[in-house]
């Protein structure tokens, strides 16, 4: 990244007008459309509204039919599907080389991609080979009026920056998209489209990596980057077993678990459920966490949450100071109290 | 086996100071570390190269002082290290970055594996790594969280996914970049500290590795950057201090109110339930 604005004397290159329409990079699993797919529509949608061009799905891997008429419903002009059992999983060479191949051949002016661990390792092969400007994980995504370029804004240095980018002479304009940040397209049945079935050469498919077998999470708590509310622990829950207030309130939330570093570090949770700088990045609607700190580190990684309640019973933590509401108090009589509180609640309303 | 490194100088954010009145960073005094990240990558590629016999070149594109990481990481154990440093390469984006490091990693010569950090703590962007391995036309796996088996023509290693682990087989020569779970970064011994002050760390520019100067610098990067803003960090909240249990009580009653305002409480709740294999193995 650089700090210098484009002059406005920079001659935008004629082959740019050959690029028009704005794509986004849906995803599947099992043959299922994601629901980051969806998210991205909304962007694209409102993308191509602005510029008054057609949004295209692009999917890689053989999609289901329901999943394909969902795209549509959800604001999708048209998808562009290219199945292969080489593209049953992701694979960097053959998804990077069939999206290449569709770039050269479709031109699109703009593609997004979800900031996954998909989206993040496709997108700057496919940049790299496209000569195409990338940007990494935006929260935000405009067009310029003056020349209808992608104006991509996204948080760096740890948060404490937001930067806007553009990629003025090149296309197409890429850039990734932080995963929650954005509500999912509504539906609406009335929505036609067309689907065009792409073949890409088969040797443009080959990979040097295989995918041997896969091992889910042992639970779907850790999936903290999808989830609409996360439940977190840091240090001040003083022990292993203590996680268990924080399990218990995420479960009636139906919410990820997440922890500061402290606590993965002292071994009372696994990786996958570490937020920050260098852990995950979330975007919950609600992020709740207690005996959490708040150290530089660990804002950076909740920035983009919506809500955040902290308890912590130091009144001069960090977190507090990023916090909507707060509780300065002993989290190991909040917790309990809280999560007595939400059961009675529940019971109550049940007949 | 030749392992090279890539990795980056990065201000210490840890020690970032944010300004309470204008919310934005306080940068003075701030020092320069190497990127937390690339030390999975580093300390990897040490554990590799004494275990099956081989050597680990460090290399950093940036200013003069990146030297300085160079040398650092040379001090944990690595053997050798570049620094790519000269005007022309100012203003690179992650186009041009991976375009100067894929020709310097040319240069230097045959390897059988490329190890990065999963991104930079500053940049953030984790697309210099995936970038390099399309410049040098070789396999890539990201979030490399272990590697299980190396084969020699080929590696085994877990790729840490949204929902679980992925086990992969990749060709060598190959490109790796991985996450913290891999390794447990060690430090700077003595010996290595002695031999990081002696060591020669050459300083290529363009002409080093015959990069042309329309793709390397800001005039090889396609993006631009327009606009800086530092967010307001403070959210002004609603912070409760109780001060007796009908305080704390009425505290917590405020959350269950936020919870109900938000539309949290009247759902199924759920599974997140802690199991045997979740904590850590």
């Amino acid at each position: 990244m650089n700090a210098s604005a484009s002059k406005p004397s920079d001659p935008v290159p004629e082959r740019n007008k050959e690029y028009k329409g704005v794509w986004i990079l849906g995803e599947q699993r099992s043959a299922a459309v994601q629901p980051v797919s969806y998210e991205l529509l909304a962007r694209g949608r409102g993308l191509a509204n602005r510029l008054g061009v057609p949004l295209s799905a692009v999917m890689l891997g053989k999609t289901g039919e329901a999943g394909l008429q969902e795209l549509i419903f959800r604001g999708a002009d048209q998808v562009i599907l290219v199945e292969s059992p080489a593209l049953e999983h992701f694979l960097p060479e053959p998804y990077a080389r069939a999206l290449e191949h569709l770039i050269r051949k479709h031109k699109p002016e703009i593609l997004i991609a979800g900031a996954t661990t998909t989206g993040r390792t496709l997108m700057p092969i496919v940049a790299v080979k496209c000569r195409a400007g990338l940007t990494a994980d935006c929260t935000h995504l405009e067009i310029e009026s003056e020349t209808g370029n992608l104006l991509q804004i996204r948080p760096a240095i740890g948060g404490n920056i937001m930067a806007t980018i553009k990629s003025p002479l090149h296309r197409p304009q890429m850039a990734t998209v932080r995963p929650r940040s954005m509500k999912a397209a509504e539906r609406d049945e009335s929505r036609r489209g067309k689907v065009i079935r792409e073949s890409v050469p088969a040797e443009l498919l080959a990979s040097r990596v295989r995918r041997l077998g896969f091992e889910p999470a042992a639970a779907d708590s850790a999936n903290i980057q999808e989830a609409e509310v996360v439940v977190s622990g840091g240090r001040g829950l003083k022990k292993r077993e203590n996680f268990d207030l924080i399990y218990q309130l995420a479960a009636l939330l139906n919410a990820g678990v997440g922890a500061s570093r402290d606590a993965v570090d002292r071994g009372w949770i696994s990786y996958p459920h570490q937020v920050g700088l260098s852990g995950k990045t979330v975007s919950p609607k609600l992020y709740l966490c207690a005996g959490v700190s708040g150290s530089i580190q660990h804002l950076a990684g909740i920035k983009t949450a919506e809500h955040i309640i902290a308890i912590n019973s130091n009144p001069d933590a960090q977190i507090l100071k990023v916090a909507d509401y707060g509780v300065v108090a002993d989290l190991f009589e909040v917790l309990p109290m809280l999560i007595r509180k939400i059961e009675e609640r529940r019971q109550g309303q049940r007949p | 086996m030749h392992i090279i490194i890539p990795i980056k100088q990065v201000p210490e954010t840890s020690k970032v100071k944010m300004d309470p009145e204008t919310g934005t960073m306080i940068r003075e005094g701030v020092e320069s570390i190497i990127n937390p990240l690339d030390l999975y990558a580093i300390e990897t590629g040490i554990q590799l190269a004494e275990s099956r016999g081989g050597r680990t070149t460090v290399l950093s594109m940036g200013p003069a002082k990146a030297e300085e990481a160079l040398r650092e990481a040379v001090a944990m154990g690595c053997d050798g290290g570049v620094l790519l440093s000269n005007r022309a390469f100012a203003g690179s984006d992650t186009w041009a970055t991976s375009c100067a490091l894929s020709k310097a990693i040319s240069r230097i010569g045959p390897y059988d594996l490329i190890l990065c950090g999963e991104r930079a703590t500053d940049g953030d962007t984790g697309q210099v790594g995936p970038g390099i391995a399309a410049w040098l036309d070789i396999p890539v796996a990201t979030y490399v969280s272990g590697i299980i088996e190396w084969r020699g023509s080929s590696a085994v290693v877990k790729r840490l996914v949204e929902d679980g682990y992925e086990t992969l087989e990749i060709e060598t020569p190959c490109l790796l970049t991985v996450v913290k779970e891999i390794a447990y970064p060690r430090m700077p011994t003595l010996r290595g500290k002695q031999r990081a002050r002696k060591v020669a760390i050459p300083v290529w520019g363009p002409d080093e590795i015959g990069a042309a100067p329309d793709s390397i610098g800001l005039k090889g990067s396609p993006t631009r950057v327009v606009k800086i803003e530092s967010p307001r960090v403070a959210r002004d909240g609603d912070i409760r201090a109780p001060k007796d249990p009908a305080d704390l009580e009425k505290a917590v009653d405020g959350i269950v109110a936020y919870l109900e305002k938000l539309d949290l409480l009247d759902r199924e709740g759920a599974k997140p339930r802690r199991t045997e294999t979740d904590g850590t193995e």
